[in-house]
C-alpha cells in the first residue's frame, strides 16, 4: 500500500501542473467579465492546448486520456482558482449520451463545441409529476412529418436561461407502459415556444428553472435512440449524472466546525473541550475520512483500469445529510446568534446559515437520499426492486395524485 | 495510488476464509458460547500451526516476521467468523506489548512461546467500571511485587502471562509489569460477560512476582501506543463481523416472505441494509488507512487508529442490532446465531475502551496533529 503515483501518472501530473501554472488565468484577465464569460475563456484556453475534456477521443476535441489521468487533472486543476461549472451538464451528461446514442454527424458537429465551451447544454428531465419516478413524465411529443411537436413542462433545469441546447425526454406514446412510451431528443433552447422561468428556492437563490414547451418543433434528426427507446437513452445520461454531481460536500464540513468549536465558548470554556461536542465532531471526521479513503480505493481501481460501479452513490448518500446536520450543529454552537444570517455581522459571514438553507437541496438534487439508498440496496446488495403497481399498465391508465 | 492489499495478502485472505469456514463454523462458536470450555482449543492449535499467532514476531524469536497488513487480513477473517479463541489478547496486545517494550531476555523468554500458541498472553488494564487513568489505578507495586485486582481481563483465566498496568509510587503515573500468571500469588476467577464465546476473568495479584516491562513511569504512554495499534486490529475484526452480520441479514430478508413478498423488497428493510452497507464501507476504508499507518508506523497513527476504531465500532453495532431486527422474533431466539454478532460487537467495542473514549481520543489526536 502506498499513496504514490505510478511513474507514468507522476509524469502526467507534472505535465498538467506545468501547463496549469503557465496558463491559469490571472485575476486581471477575468476582470469585468461575468461568470459565463470567465468560464468560456478558461474552457477555450484548455481546448486550444488539448486540455479540455481529456477523457474524450481526440477527434471530438479531447485528449484520449485514461480515467486516472482525468482524476489527476481534476486534482491539479482544483488547486487553481479557475472559473468552472456551467459546462458540467453538457460535458458530463449530454456528451456521453451523444457519444453512445448519437450518429457520426451529431458527434462531429456538437462534441467539439461542447469541449471548447462554445455551447452550454442543459438537461430537461424532471417534471412536476415526475421526480424520483422520472419515467412518469408527461411532456408530450407528437410526430408531424419530419418534425416532432412538444408540449408540456419541465422543472429543476439548471442553467436553462443561459443554455444553447438541451437534452429532453418526452412521452411519445401514453398508451403503452410508462418506460416504453418515451422518446429522447436534443433541441435548440432558442426554439420558438420555449419559455424559461426561474424558480426561487428557500435559500433565496435561483439556480433552477421551470421550462415550458408550447408547440415547440424539433427535427426528427435530433432524436437520440429509437422512438420509444427514451428510457434506455435516459439511463445513459443518469449513470453519468452520479459521476458529475459530487458528494454534496459544499458548505460546512469538519474543518469549519472544528475551528468554530475552538473559537466559541460553552460555559466560559472553548466548546471543543465539551465531551458531547467532541463526540459529534469525531463522528463527522470519521465520515469524511471514510469517504476520502473510499475515494482512494476507487482511484486504485481506476489506476488498474477497472470501472467503479454504483457503490459511488455512497458519497452523496453520506455527504448531503452530513452537510445539513453540521450546519445545524454549527448554528447551535453560536447559540442565540446562530439565527443571524446577515453576512455583515454573522459568524463566518453567514456561511453556516447559507449552508443550512441550501442543504435540503443537496439531499434532493441528482437523486434523493432515498433513491441513493435504493440504488445501493438494489444494485450493490442485490435486493429486489419494490413492487410496482404501475408495471405493465398503459401510462394513460396509471393512477395519479393531485399534487404536482 | 495503490491503496489496496497485495495479491499475496488477498491470497492469504482467501486461505483464511476457507480455513475458518471449515474449522470455525457457527456450530464451533456455539459450542464455546454454551459450553464450559473457555475457548476452542482445537481451533487455537490449528491457528497456531498456520502461524497466525507468529505473524509479526521477528524470525529470531521464532516468528514469521511478516508485516501488519497480513495481520489485518487475518483479523478481519477472525472477526467475520466470530472466532472463539484468545487471539486478540495474545497477539494484538500481549505480543505487541512485549515487542514494544521488552528486553532481549523478556522477548527470548516469551515470544517463541507466544508465536507457537503454547503460551497465551493478555493485557490487564481495567479495574471495574469507568474509564481508567493513571490516577484512577489502584493496582500498585510494593517491594517489586504487584498488588491489586484487574477486572475484567480478557482471557485472564487461560493466559500464562499478563502485561499489567500499575500505578507508580507517586500515584500520578503508570508502569507496566510483566507477570507470569502460573504462580501461587495470582488468583483468576472466571467471570460471566455478555459474550461467553470469549472468556474473561477477575485477576487478583497478591504480592505477585513480576518484572518491569519498559521504563518506570512510562506505562501510560506505552498503554496509549499499544491501544492505538491494537485498535486498528480490533477494528478489522469489527469490520469483518459487521460484514458477516449484514450478509446474514440480507440472506434472511431475501428468503423471508411477508404480505406476499420477500421482506428484502420493502424499502424499510432495503434502506436499513443500505445504511449498514454504507457504514461498513466507510469503516473498511478507514481501516485500510489504519492498516497502512500501522504497517508504516506512520506519525498519523493515533488519528488513523481512532478513526478506524470509531467507525468500526459504530458499523458493527449497527449491523449486529439491525441483523436481529431484520430477523424479527426469530433473531431474538437462542437457537438463531444473530446473538453471536450482537454479543461480540458490544464486547469488542468496550474491550479496548468505549466509543466515547475513542471519539475523545480522535479529537485529541486531531488537535495534536494541527498543533504540530
Amino acid at each position: 500500500m502506498d499513496f504514490n503515483d505510478t511513474p507514468e501518472e507522476a509524469r502526467f501530473r507534472k505535465e498538467a501542473r506545468a501547463w496549469l501554472e503557465a496558463n491559469a488565468p490571472k485575476a486581471e484577465e477575468l476582470e469585468g467579465l461575468d461568470g459565463i464569460a470567465r468560464a468560456k475563456l478558461w474552457q477555450k484556453r484548455k481546448f486550444d492546448a488539448g486540455w479540455a475534456c481529456i477523457r474524450w477521443p481526440k477527434e471530438y476535441g479531447g485528449r484520449g486520456a485514461s480515467a486516472i489521468e482525468q482524476v489527476i487533472w481534476n486534482q491539479e486543476e482544483s488547486k487553481f482558482d479557475v472559473p468552472m461549472g456551467v459546462f458540467a451538464i453538457g460535458q458530463g451528461m449530454a456528451a456521453p449520451t451523444l457519444m453512445t446514442w448519437g450518429n457520426d454527424e451529431h458527434k462531429r458537429k456538437y462534441l467539439p463545441r461542447l469541449a471548447s465551451g462554445e455551447d452550454i447544454w442543459c438537461q430537461l428531465f424532471s417534471e412536476p409529476a415526475g421526480g424520483s419516478d422520472l419515467a412518469a413524465l408527461r411532456t408530450r411529443s407528437v410526430k408531424e412529418g419530419d418534425e416532432w411537436v412538444i408540449n408540456g413542462q419541465k422543472i429543476w433545469t439548471s442553467g436553462a436561461h443561459y443554455s444553447d441546447y438541451g437534452i429532453l425526454v418526452t412521452r411519445s406514446d401514453p398508451n403503452v407502459p410508462k418506460h416504453k412510451g418515451l422518446t429522447y431528443f436534443f433541441l435548440d433552447m432558442k426554439s420558438p415556444g420555449v419559455e424559461v422561468r426561474p424558480i426561487k428556492q428557500i435559500s433565496g437563490q435561483s439556480n433552477f428553472n421551470e421550462v415550458y414547451f408550447t408547440n415547440v418543433r424539433i427535427p426528427d434528426s435530433q432524436r437520440l435512440g429509437a422512438v420509444g427507446q427514451g428510457w434506455q437513452v435516459s439511463i445513459t445520461t443518469l449513470m453519468n449524472e452520479r459521476a458529475s454531481i459530487g458528494g454534496g460536500g459544499m458548505g460546512v464540513g469538519f474543518d469549519v466546525a472544528f475551528k468554530l468549536a475552538s473559537k466559541l465558548n460553552i460555559d466560559d470554556r472553548p466548546a471543543i473541550e465539551d465531551k458531547a461536542v467532541r463526540a459529534k465532531l469525531a463522528d463527522w471526521y470519521v465520515q469524511e475520512a471514510g469517504l476520502k479513503y473510499t475515494g482512494y480505493r476507487t482511484l486504485t481501481a481506476l489506476s488498474k483500469g477497472e470501472t467503479p460501479g454504483p457503490e459511488n452513490s455512497i458519497g452523496k448518500a453520506v455527504g448531503a445529510p452530513k452537510t445539513q446536520d453540521m450546519a445545524s450543529f454549527c448554528m447551535d454552537l453560536m447559540d442565540m446568534a446562530g439565527a443571524i444570517d446577515d453576512p455583515e455581522i454573522a459568524e463566518l459571514s453567514g456561511l453556516v446559515q447559507a449552508s443550512f438553507m441550501g442543504s435540503p437541496g443537496g439531499r434532493i438534487a441528482g437523486g434523493t437520499d432515498e433513491i441513493m439508498l435504493n440504488i445501493l440496496a438494489e444494485r450493490v446488495l442485490g435486493l429486489p426492486q419494490d413492487v410496482r403497481v404501475d408495471k405493465g399498465i398503459p401510462f394513460s391508465e396509471v393512477p395519479t395524485g393531485t399534487k404536482g | 495510488m495503490n491503496f489496496e492489499f497485495s495479491e499475496d495478502q488477498n491470497l492469504l485472505r482467501e486461505q483464511a476464509q476457507g480455513f475458518l469456514a471449515e474449522h470455525c463454523p457457527p456450530s464451533a462458536v456455539r459450542k464455546v458460547l454454551e459450553g464450559k470450555a473457555p475457548f476452542d482449543k482445537e481451533l487455537w492449535r490449528k491457528v497456531a500451526e498456520l502461524g497466525w499467532t507468529a505473524t509479526t514476531i521477528p524470525e529470531e524469536y521464532g516468528g514469521l516476521g511478516l508485516g501488519y497488513l497480513e495481520l489485518c487480513v487475518i483479523a478481519e477473517e477472525l472477526g467475520r467468523a466470530v472466532a472463539p479463541i484468545p487471539f486478540s489478547s495474545s497477539v494484538y496486545l500481549a505480543t505487541e506489548a512485549i515487542l514494544m517494550a521488552g528486553t532481549r531476555a523478556q522477548k527470548e523468554k516469551w515470544l517463541p512461546k507466544l508465536a507457537t500458541g503454547e503460551a497465551i498472553g493478555t493485557f490487564a488494564l481495567a479495574e471495574g467500571p469507568g474509564r481508567p487513568s493513571p490516577k484512577s489505578l489502584k493496582t500498585s507495586l510494593a517491594k517489586g511485587r504487584v498488588r491489586g485486582t484487574k477486572v475484567p481481563v480478557a482471557d485472564g483465566d487461560v493466559a500464562n502471562v499478563a502485561v499489567v498496568v500499575t500505578k507508580t509510587r507517586a500515584g500520578d503515573k503508570a508502569s507496566w509489569q510483566l507477570v507470569d500468571l502460573d504462580q501461587r500469588n495470582v488468583k483468576c476467577d472466571v467471570i460471566s460477560t455478555l459474550d461467553p464465546s470469549r472468556s474473561h476473568a477477575s485477576v487478583k495479584f497478591r504480592s505477585a512476582d513480576c518484572e518491569p516491562l519498559g521504563a518506570e513511569g512510562e506505562g501510560w504512554a506505552l498503554t496509549q501506543k499499544l491501544l492505538d495499534r491494537a485498535a486498528i486490529l480490533f477494528a478489522w475484526e469489527q469490520v469483518g463481523g459487521a460484514q458477516a452480520a449484514l450478509e446474514q441479514a440480507k440472506e434472511y430478508a431475501l428468503g423471508r416472505y411477508a404480505f406476499g413478498r420477500p421482506i428484502a423488497s420493502y424499502q424499510a428493510i432495503k434502506h436499513k441494509l443500505a445504511h449498514a452497507y454504507i457504514k461498513n464501507t466507510l469503516a473498511r476504508s478507514n481501516c485500510y488507512y489504519g492498516a497502512w499507518a500501522l504497517n508504516a508506523d506512520a506519525a498519523d497513527l493515533p488519528v488513523a487508529a481512532a478513526t478506524a476504531r470509531v467507525g468500526a465500532t459504530q458499523a458493527y453495532y449497527y449491523a449486529s442490532k439491525e441483523n436481529i431486527q431484520t430477523h424479527g422474533g426469530m433473531g431474538f431466539t437462542w437457537e438463531f446465531d444473530c446473538q453471536f454478532h450482537y454479543r461480540r460487537s458490544k464486547l469488542l467495542s468496550v474491550n479496548l475502551g468505549s466509543e466515547g473514549t475513542w471519539q475523545d481520543k480522535l479529537i485529541t489526536a486531531v488537535e495534536q496533529k494541527n498543533a504540530a
